[in-house]
């Protein structure tokens, strides 16, 4: 029994340090597989489809980094785009997040300066994967803060292939959320060991990794809201130390001034609500620091005279500031907040006040399905991972906690935020199943252990177990723990050193209870069935993952398949009305179409558009929406004051393309109702329902939309059978009198129409007008409709 | 004749009004005489090819060594291809490629151009040659109307002499032009004018004088794919790993009647052959056989819509593009495939030659403007090419895939290509094949370089400041806490020196052997002993350390701890041994040292947990 032990320590300089440098390997080269994972798992939709960029947002990306790429920095910042928001225009440079668009260029320009020929669109389509596997690696670095090296390599692995963090980062979905996850869990790891080491270093780089997120995405108010809460946290639960104010008091004076920097954001870094908390806490702990200063240089009961001074004036003053704030905040329209900050807030904010939010489906909240698609088994082992997180609560896993908890609540608010949730499951998932493996292959080895000590008698019991504890090394913190101790230091450099200091803070956590955990102890047959359990898990959860990265999320969205007897069949009809357009009219040609196609129509087909994606401004969007609902005349006048010569209405009839603009239509009718109130939502319902069959209303079934939809539509079948709405059109047999047919895609999903001239005046004509007073009137109220004269 | 005469016609009619007695005959003219001019003219496809066959004699009395062949200007402006094929005699021999040169004879109208055709061997007195001229020419068939809406289908008028075009007196000629079928609208009537089935024939004429010229049109129906890329670029990339890879970017458009109004896709998709006629969907490109890598895309992304045949001979690409092309739209893509390097670079005495064809493998396609890039490989020298055209040619660098010289590129620039022009052309360039591993050590050398620079980071210290307080306060601690380190292995000795000494009690309580527990007691008192000397510098060195006012305490705690559990523990041992060897029962044993037991357990309790508190500062 004892001959082991001896031997164990006798060969403990050596081999621990073997163990030690083995180990290290080992999490390197697992790290730099979860990377690939990460990366390789997200190439579904380039292998299924080819390398393209996806959907709708990332297309404007595309176009802002190829015109980045050629022209360079500077122009880029003074970039007015005219091709879009016709006739207003968009000041690209100071209304976009540069992060994701800045990382792109950059990576372009340096692999092209290597002279390898990637094309702009090629680095675009991979930025999103290469910074999944730096999100995996981070999401390492900051379990590994929190709960060791083991919890960290398994919340890597589990976040390289969580669903709902590729939904948003698969090869061509290039989006800023692709590089603002990295961001953010960068951030927050740097909070983290700021915190653990109380370096300044650290704090700076956490500052400059806070510019980063602010630079890429919108979501940084979730970063600069969370952390001002957790010192908050951590003061109120006396946790203050000089650790924090170092973590929090740089991060808030450079964060903010470096947020400043950034066009889009400026100003709003210090005149928005959303930042206020941070500046509150800011000073609460100032106050904090003070009295802990104070309560160190005075005697205890001069403290508590002192403290009953201050408290009084400090309260005075508070209040006064409060008001001040109060007196600010009311004073603007707004509250101070911004629509989607304020729709967090009161989920049902947006659907009462802003239809423009509302209409985007990823602003809605989840369904239950949806946490189990994107979180899949997380969702049943986040519960675990915070009670190991409470087990010895630190700094650290007092901050996982918090970012589950608020994460949590925002997903609940709006689908798009999963992605933020997504990575605070993995954490405490991968720290629930690191624990949990943890403790079985543990108590298997005791087991084991025993098993073979049986013949030894039972006084060697207590060593028995003190010595298989310690041999037991599946826990790879502990592991490390122990080779350090036994670690030869002085031929050790300084700098190595000091980094091996800064681990043990971390591991020091787990090393305070070893002696409990020597007493939690499993019977075998538990053991062994709970690894299994768990293993079966994890492979249900990688099967998931796969089939939703492969099947669910790879699909690029603007070339559909489907799959039928023959093999399968590729609808390609978006690209080809873009090529079409871009080919065949001219230059300076304005397209107008539903706001959703307005960055493909200015990416791909080069052609001036009335609004895109970028839902920026209302009454604008509201204008088209008008047009698209009102009577072909009419919106014949409102387009021809827009300058618009092409018509674009996406049609999903004839082969059953369900996210067409006649689903789209209430949400046209609604937004242009909301500005221009002769649009009136209940002429185009019928029993609250949208509907273009026989029972639908006049209106509807008059408004361009339909018209420009159903066009010719009956002399495909006879019917006139919408395959998407299932049901026979209301009007079959119609002519256009002010648009003329000029290009319908191979499967009618995209129809284009061109704006006729208008007709010469004949003089007969005009005089039966004009001696009509009735029509004269119909004339002058279709005027007073069109919003543009 | 329905259509109006377009303004062409009537210029070369005024022009040819002005008879051409007063040119002065030159002598190369006054001694030949056409005994036999036919002329087929194919219009078929966008692309006019007219084989004229003259039989020429000489009656003068010197020998003659040029052929004169005369255009009018507005047709030679159009002309893409001329060649001439030479045969002496009467029988058909095997004939002879002529080198064809602009000429300007002195004494003719500035509205004809003059082609000449150097004879290899000069024609003699009296002696006949059968000269195949073959002539191709673009632009030629004129879309009238010029606008058409989707239904109808599209018309187009050639214009073009009845009588053969010639400086020489022509003595029977016949004239016959091949129409694709289909309807014919109207053509110009002489009276041996025939129109039978899709051929319409003119002559035979006989005895006409030189210049003669009798303007005639037709006005016919062509719906045949007008496909007209307004630029083509060809870049052929050769690696000598094993591949010519070959990119052609196309910019294509509908040269032919015009697309006026609607375009409905229900009428093209119900009746296409109807509806929609005069459009073309797709092309065919004729690649060489083992072409691998094929690909179609444009600037948006991958064209699903193109098919694929090969065999030994050919392999054979159905591109289609993105929409259909109606008169007057355009559209862009870019097909490229790899080629094994064997089939087209050849290696002879040193130099390296590449054989390839020059024009684009589409079939009647007209290229208004080919320029054709041939990117040799890095380290490629003493560049020659040889083109059996005239071309304009430069030199460029392009730089890719880690090159740091650039890879030598020759371009070449020709207008109006045809099919015609689909001849192969050679570039001679010499290469080291060591050149080859240039890239791959380069990466070698780099990936090394990291690691090396990785390595030296790893073992340097990097700190700024080698005196300031902190990092003097940091390397102390370091210094503290290897001591401690040391320290703390030395107490893990002792405690498995403890467990030793415990382990053979045990040993004694079973088997009774006095004698070796002694023994051990021996050996482990004199290694107490040295542990003890070991700890002594440590210890004086630690306390001698600024740093470690806090462990000190500590350890000097854990210290005497210690060197009381030895102290009892080695009392213990001797009571059992004594007592074993005065043979006490058990029982009295157990007794005697129960409380010395407690004892001992207590402190080793506590020496644990001070191990364990430093362990963790």
């Amino acid at each position: 029994m004892a001959e082991p032990e001896s031997s164990t320590a006798a060969a403990g300089a050596g081999g621990s340090r073997l163990r030690n440098a083995f180990g290290g390997v080992l999490c390197a080269f697992t790290l730099l597989l979860i990377g690939v994972l990460a990366f390789s798992i997200r190439l579904f939709s380039v292998i299924k489809y080819e390398s393209v960029i996806h959907e709708f947002d990332p297309y404007f990306n595309y176009r802002v980094t190829q015109f980045l790429s050629k022209n360079g920095i500077y122009e880029f910042w003074n970039w007015f785009d005219d091709r879009t928001w016709y006739p207003l225009g968009r000041v690209i440079g100071g209304t976009v997040y540069p992060g994701l668009t800045l990382t792109a260029g950059t990576i372009w320009w340096f692999v092209n300066s290597l002279n390898i020929p990637l094309s702009v669109e090629t680095v675009c389509v991979f930025t999103a994967p290469i910074f999944s596997a730096n999100a995996s690696w981070a999401t390492y670095l900051l379990t590994k803060e929190a709960k060791g090296t083991g919890a960290g390599l398994m919340a890597a692995a589990i976040l390289a292939m969580v669903p709902s963090y590729i939904s948003r980062s698969v090869a061509g979905s290039y989006d800023n959320e692709a590089v603002a996850i990295f961001a953010l869990i960068f951030t927050f790891y740097l909070y983290v060991k700021t915190l653990n080491t109380g370096s300044l270093f650290y704090a700076t780089l956490n500052a400059l990794s806070y510019f980063y997120m602010v630079c890429s995405w919108g979501g940084y108010t979730f970063i600069i809201n969370l952390i001002p809460m957790h010192v908050l946290l951590c003061i109120v639960t006396g946790r203050y130390s000089s650790r924090l104010y170092i973590a929090y008091a740089p991060l808030v004076i450079l964060g903010t001034l470096l947020a400043a920097l950034v066009p889009v954001v400026g100003f709003n870094a210090v005149m928005t609500s959303e930042h206020f908390a941070s500046f509150l806490v800011f000073i609460i702990l100032h106050v904090v620091a003070l009295v802990y200063y104070i309560k160190g240089l005075l005697t205890p009961r001069l403290f508590k005279v002192a403290m009953t001074l201050v408290i009084s004036v400090g309260l005075a003053v508070c209040f006064a500031v409060v008001a001040i704030l109060v007196a600010l905040v009311a004073s603007s329209p707004t509250k101070g907040w911004s629509g989607r900050s304020l729709s967090l807030l009161d989920p049902t904010y947006a659907s009462k006040y802003i239809p423009i939010i509302a209409s985007v489906s990823e602003h809605q909240p989840p369904t239950w399905p949806s946490y189990f698609m994107d979180i899949n088994v997380l969702a049943f082992l986040v519960p675990a991972g915070i009670i190991s997180c409470f087990l010895p609560l630190s700094d650290a896993s007092s901050f996982v906690v918090l970012y589950l908890v608020t994460a949590v609540y925002f997903s609940g608010v709006m689908v798009r935020l999963m992605l933020v949730l997504a990575p605070a499951a993995c954490i405490l998932s991968g720290i629930a199943l690191s624990e949990a493996f943890n403790v079985l292959t543990r108590s298997i080895k005791c087991q084991l252990a025993k098993l073979f000590d049986d013949s030894p008698a039972a006084s060697g019991d207590s060593s028995a177990e003190s010595s298989s504890a310690s041999t037991a090394s599946a826990n790879s913190a502990k592991n490390e723990n122990r080779s350090e101790k036994n670690e030869t230091a002085p031929k050790e450099k300084p700098s190595k050193k000091n980094r091996k200091k800064e681990k043990e803070v971390t591991e020091s956590v787990p090393a305070k209870h070893k002696k409990e955990k020597k007493l939690l102890v499993l019977p075998m047959e538990a053991s062994v069935m709970g690894i299994l359990l768990l293993i079966v898990l994890g492979g249900f959860y990688v099967v998931h993952c796969v089939w939703a990265a492969a099947e669910a999320y790879s699909a690029p969205s603007i070339v559909l398949t489907s799959r039928s007897r023959e093999g399968l069949h590729v609808f390609d009809d978006f690209r080809e009305a873009y090529a079409w357009l871009s080919h065949n009219t001219d230059v300076d040609d304005k397209v107008a179409s539903w706001w959703d196609y307005g960055y493909q129509t200015t990416a791909m087909a080069n052609r001036t558009v009335i609004v895109d994606n970028n839902t920026w401004n209302n009454t604008h969007i509201a204008t088209v929406g008008t047009a698209m609902s009102s009577p072909e005349k009419a919106a014949w006048e409102i387009f021809n004051s827009l300058d618009v010569k092409y018509v674009l209405v996406v049609f999903g009839g004839l082969v059953g393309y369900p996210s067409d603009d006649i689903n789209k239509f209430l949400w046209m009718v609604r937004i242009g109702g909301g500005v221009f109130p002769h649009i009136k939502e209940p002429d185009y319902l019928r029993d609250g329902n949208y509907r273009v069959d026989a029972q639908a209303t006049p209106t509807m079934l008059n408004c361009l939309m339909y018209k420009l939809c159903y066009y010719r539509f009956v002399e495909t079948d006879g019917k006139g059978f919408d395959r998407v709405r299932g049901y026979e059109i209301g009007k079959k047999h119609f002519k256009l009198t002010h648009f003329e047919e000029v290009f319908t895609t191979h499967h009618w999903m995209v129809r284009i129409y061109k704006l006729k001239p208008q007709k010469n005046r004949v003089r007969g004509k005009l005089k039966k007008l004009k001696s009509g007073s009735k029509t004269s009137s119909t004339i002058a109220a279709g005027r007073k409709k069109n919003p543009w004269q | 004749m329905a259509p109006p005469p377009p303004p062409l016609l009537v210029a070369a009619l005024l022009l040819f009004l002005v008879p051409f007695a007063s040119a002065s005959a030159s002598a190369e003219r006054a001694d030949l005489v056409v005994t036999r001019a036919d002329r087929r003219v194919d219009l078929t496809s966008h692309i006019v090819r007219v084989l004229t066959s003259l039989k020429v004699e000489n009656i003068g009395p010197e020998a003659v060594s040029q052929v004169l062949l005369a255009f009018p200007n507005a047709q030679a402006k159009n002309l893409a291809a001329i060649r001439a094929f030479g045969t002496e005699g009467k029988v058909k021999g095997p004939s002879t490629v002529l080198p064809i040169e602009v000429v300007q004879p002195s004494g003719v109208p500035p509205e004809l151009t003059f082609f000449s055709a150097s004879l290899s061997k000069a024609l003699e007195k009296g002696k006949t040659l059968h000269l195949d001229v073959l002539t191709v020419f673009t632009h030629s068939l004129q879309p009238f109307p010029e606008e058409i809406t989707q239904a109808e289908s599209q018309l187009v008028v050639y214009q073009d002499s009845a009588h053969y075009l010639s400086p020489y007196p022509v003595k029977v000629q016949t004239f016959s032009i091949r129409l694709p079928g289909g309807r014919v609208e109207s053509y110009t009537k002489y009276p041996n004018t025939k129109l039978a089935d899709s051929e319409l024939k003119y002559g035979p004429f006989e005895d006409l004088p030189p210049f003669s010229y009798s303007p005639m049109v037709v006005h016919f129906e062509n719906n045949n794919p007008f496909a007209v890329a307004k630029e083509v670029i060809r870049e052929i990339e050769i690696s000598h790993w094993g591949n010519v890879q070959i990119t052609e970017h196309y910019n294509i458009a509908h040269g032919g009647a015009k697309l006026k109004g609607e375009f409905s896709r229900i009428d093209y998709q119900s009746r296409p052959y109807i509806r929609g006629v005069s459009s073309f969907r797709h092309l065919i490109a004729r690649l060489p056989p083992r072409a691998h890598s094929i690909y179609y895309r444009d600037e948006i992304g991958n064209i699903s819509t193109s098919h694929l045949w090969s065999d030994s001979k050919k392999t054979q690409l159905e591109v289609e593009p993105r929409f259909p092309l109606f008169g007057g739209w355009q559209t862009t893509f870019t097909i490229g495939y790899g080629l094994p390097l064997q089939d087209f670079v050849f290696n002879s005495d040193g130099k390296r030659s590449l054989n390839i064809t020059f024009g684009s493998p589409m079939e009647e396609i007209l290229i208004e403007k080919l320029i054709v890039k041939v990117v040799l490989p890095e380290g490629s020298m003493d560049i020659d090419v040889s083109v059996p055209f005239p071309t304009k040619q430069w030199q460029e660098v392009k730089y890719s895939h880690l090159d740091i010289a650039g890879r030598p590129v020759v371009v070449l620039e020709k207008p109006d290509v045809i099919p015609e022009h689909n001849l192969y052309f050679q570039v001679y360039y010499r290469f080291n094949n060591i050149s080859l591993l240039r890239e791959p050590m380069m990466l070698i050398i780099g990936f090394f370089l990291i690691f090396m620079a990785c390595i030296v980071y790893m073992r340097t210290d990097m700190s700024i400041s080698k005196n300031s307080p902190s990092y003097l306060a940091k390397v102390q601690w370091d210094e503290v806490q290897s001591i401690i380190q040391k320290i703390l292995a030395i107490f893990e000795q002792c405690l498995a020196v403890h467990d030793k000494l415990e382990a053979s009690l045990h040993d004694l309580s079973r088997s009774g052997d006095v004698q070796s527990c002694k023994a051990t007691r021996k050996a482990a008192d004199a290694q107490f002993k040295e542990l003890a000397k070991e700890l002594k510098p440590l210890l004086t060195s630690l306390q001698s350390s600024h740093q470690s006012y806090q462990i000190w305490l500590k350890v000097e705690n854990l210290v005497a701890k210690e060197r009381e559990l030895q102290e009892k523990l080695m009392a213990r041992h001797s009571t059992v041994v004594d007592s074993f060897e005065k043979k006490l029962r058990g029982q009295d044993v157990e007794n005697r040292i129960a409380t010395q037991q407690q004892k001992v357990a207590a402190l080793r309790q506590e020496v644990e947990s001070l191990l364990e508190y430093i362990s963790e500062m």
